[in-house]
């Protein structure tokens, strides 16, 4: 693509506003709905593994420090080395870059889910075991709503990475927004580069918006109105009452 | 099949066997508690901070698992039972209410009924009903936790406990973070309760104010996990087995036990009174030293000396009263009706709130000592 200025922020505005761009098989709307594909393959994934495991220690308490020690170890993992490890070990295509997405998610989401059951008031869960509920319900009707502010939180994160490193699949396979990034840098095509690079941001912006919309309609209204009402003219009002007829004064 | 129900119906609702209970490794918490819990009944577990109240409770619906003796519940073992099922059948009720922050108050009352597999909208329906027998307004129903007060979180959290109309209620330490004001209506209500309901009520405080006031049976706890007595409440008061208990008591129990004393028969004194509407005619006098200020209904509010008749011009004028004493109760409150008078007369009053005379300090202590006389003859003769 030719530019009319060698100026870098130039080529990117000419080469995001070229309408060839977006258009095609090839085009950044393909590009961006591949990219979200992977992510929520990913994403689907990364919940399958860490949500039943971090309900399960945050529930029990079992394996806390297993869990904090591994959530350690794997967000030290440089997620293309595990790309490129995969690939090499097990088979080409854009699995090995997949599950080393996935790796990158389980962390925040992990930590996230362990630490929304640990959220939740303790005495709150004392007192639904004493009125009878069982373990799992418990975990699903106290735990899981009264944590989910928290949990969720952990999952946004961790779909917001994974949104930004998910172009890590176009070293495997043509696919996805890391195209632009690749392309862009083999044939010295600093428009593609940059555009590219402001396309993900922008993903990224709006897939956390829709995450904060959500976390916000999920959450019971009950858990926001933190504000501790004053005693309401009803009571006091009974209590004057009772009070009168208990012996008040003449 | 009669013979187990009568003998369901004759043996105490609960009984604790030979229960000791040490947390790991420490001094035991509950230290071979035997006793019996009467059906129907309030039972009372006082004692300091640590004596092992909260944990002789939580043994009952298996919150915490004895090291060695057992707890029958209407002659089964508890620990034979499933640990849900047993908690579904017994109300809890705690310091903190406990509510769910997420659940609406209604839904938070409907809990144990949904999980017993009532349809919502029986449950709600049912919720609404509590919710009126706790004394709380209707539309309270709709709001969360968090936007109550902390007496009206106490009050749902005993409408929670009652909805599934368990036979056993255990509440530990339910009154104690609220105010004293609302306390004391909380207290009164639970007694209201209690005589429609007839529950058998394990209720666990550090006061033994408290424990005396709602307790039919009073057991108090001593440092340890030991049981030192349990008893009538008036005998608590009039005949502490030991030092621990005499002390724990503490010094008013000569006063609060007169709470125990039926005032049936304290002479009640005719009263002068004026009407709060005469006062501002000047031509209205007084012909006693103090004259009862009375509204149209006959309710009192305050008193009217002889000496300034004048300057009494309306109800704010007159001078504030003390305590009332309602016809038929206890001595104490017949005692302290005299006193915190500023007349030295104690306003009588009957169960609409109505003057119908007033009683003497005086003629109360006669009454007192009349009382000790009658006891100590009876102690005597059964000592003979
Ligand atoms: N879960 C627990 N683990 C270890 N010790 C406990 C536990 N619960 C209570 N204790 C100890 O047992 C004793 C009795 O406690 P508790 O039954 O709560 O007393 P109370 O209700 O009379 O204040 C205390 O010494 C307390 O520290
Ligand atoms: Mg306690």
């Amino acid at each position: 693509m030719d530019y009319s200025s060698s100026n870098l922020f130039v080529q990117m505005g000419e080469w995001l506003s070229d309408p060839e761009n977006w258009s095609g098989s090839r085009g950044i709307p393909m590009r961006i709905a591949e990219h979200l594909g992977y992510v929520g393959l990913t994403m689907l994934l990364a919940l399958a593994i860490a949500v039943p495991l971090g309900l399960y220690v945050g529930h029990t308490g079992k394996g806390r420090v297993l869990i904090v020690s591994g959530v350690g170890i794997l967000r030290a993992l440089p997620t293309l080395g595990m790309v490129f490890l995969f690939a090499l070990l097990f088979s080409r295509g854009v699995l090995p870059a997949v599950w080393a997405l996935v790796l990158l998610a389980v962390p925040p989401v992990l930590s996230g889910i362990y630490a929304g059951v640990s959220s939740v008031n303790r005495t709150v869960v004392d007192a639904a075991r004493s009125m009878g509920l069982t373990e799992w319900q418990i975990l699903t009707r106290v735990e899981l709503p009264n944590g989910l502010q928290v949990m969720l939180g952990g999952v946004r994160a961790g779909v917001l990475q994974v949104v930004a490193t998910a172009t890590v699949v176009a070293y495997a396979k043509a696919d996805g927004l890391g195209v632009f990034l690749v392309e862009g840098t083999q044939i010295n095509d600093n428009g593609r580069l940059f555009g590219g690079a402001v396309v993900i941001a922008a993903v990224a912006i709006a897939v956390d918006g829709v995450m904060a919309l959500l976390q916000r309609f999920a959450i019971s209204p009950g858990l926001r109105t933190t504000r501790p009402v004053a005693r309401s003219q009803q009571e006091s009002g009974r209590q004057e009452a009772v009070a009168s007829a208990q012996g008040g004064t003449t | 099949m009669t013979s187990t129900e009568q003998a369901s119906t004759t043996r105490p609702m609960i009984e604790f066997r030979d229960v000791t209970k040490t947390y790991d490794g420490g001094q035991p918490a509950v230290d071979s508690l035997t006793m019996d819990i009467e059906r129907g009944k309030i039972t009372v577990f006082v004692g300091p901070s640590g004596c092992g109240k909260t944990t002789s409770l939580r043994m009952i619906n298996r919150m915490v698992e004895p090291t060695s003796g057992r707890i029958l519940l209407d002659g089964q073992d508890v620990a034979e039972q499933k640990a849900a099922e047993l908690r579904r059948s017994m109300g809890y009720v705690m310091q903190s209410s406990g509510l769910m922050p997420h659940r609406t108050v209604l839904d938070n009352i409907a809990t144990v009924p949904r999980l017993n597999g009532v349809a919502r909208s029986t449950a709600r329906a049912r919720a609404k009903e509590l919710l009126d027998v706790v004394g709380l307004a209707p539309e309270l129903g709709r709001r969360y936790p968090g936007q109550l007060s902390g007496g009206q979180q106490q009050r749902v959290g005993v409408a929670r406990a009652l909805a599934a109309d368990p036979p056993v209620l255990l509440m530990d330490e339910p009154f104690s973070a609220v105010d004293p004001v609302v306390r004391a209506e909380l207290q009164s209500e639970l007694i209201r309760l209690q005589r429609d309901l007839a529950k058998t009520i394990v209720f666990v405080t550090h006061d033994i104010d408290e424990a005396t006031i709602l307790g039919d049976r009073v057991a108090v706890f001593a440092v340890g996990g030991r049981l030192a007595q349990f008893a009538d409440p008036e005998e608590i008061l009039r005949a502490p087995v030991d030092d621990f208990v005499a002390g724990f008591v503490g010094r008013d129990r000569g006063f609060r036990h007169l709470s125990f004393q039926e005032g049936e028969d304290v002479t009640i004194h005719p009263i002068e009174t004026i009407e709060t509407g005469r006062l501002a005619d000047p031509s209205v006098t007084v012909n006693s030293p103090w004259t009862l200020l009375v509204d149209a209904e006959g309710r009192p509010h305050g008193w009217v000396p002889e000496a300034t008749r004048e300057s009494v011009t309306s109800q704010a004028d007159a001078v504030p009263g003390g305590s009332l004493y309602t016809r038929g109760d206890s001595l104490r409150r017949a005692l302290d009706a005299s006193l915190s008078s500023p007349s030295g007369l104690g306003v009588t009053v009957d169960d609409d709130g109505r003057v119908v005379g007033v009683v003497r300090a005086a003629e109360v202590f006669e009454l007192i000592e009349a009382g000790r006389l009658d006891r100590g003859r009876a102690n005597y003769n059964t000592a003979v």
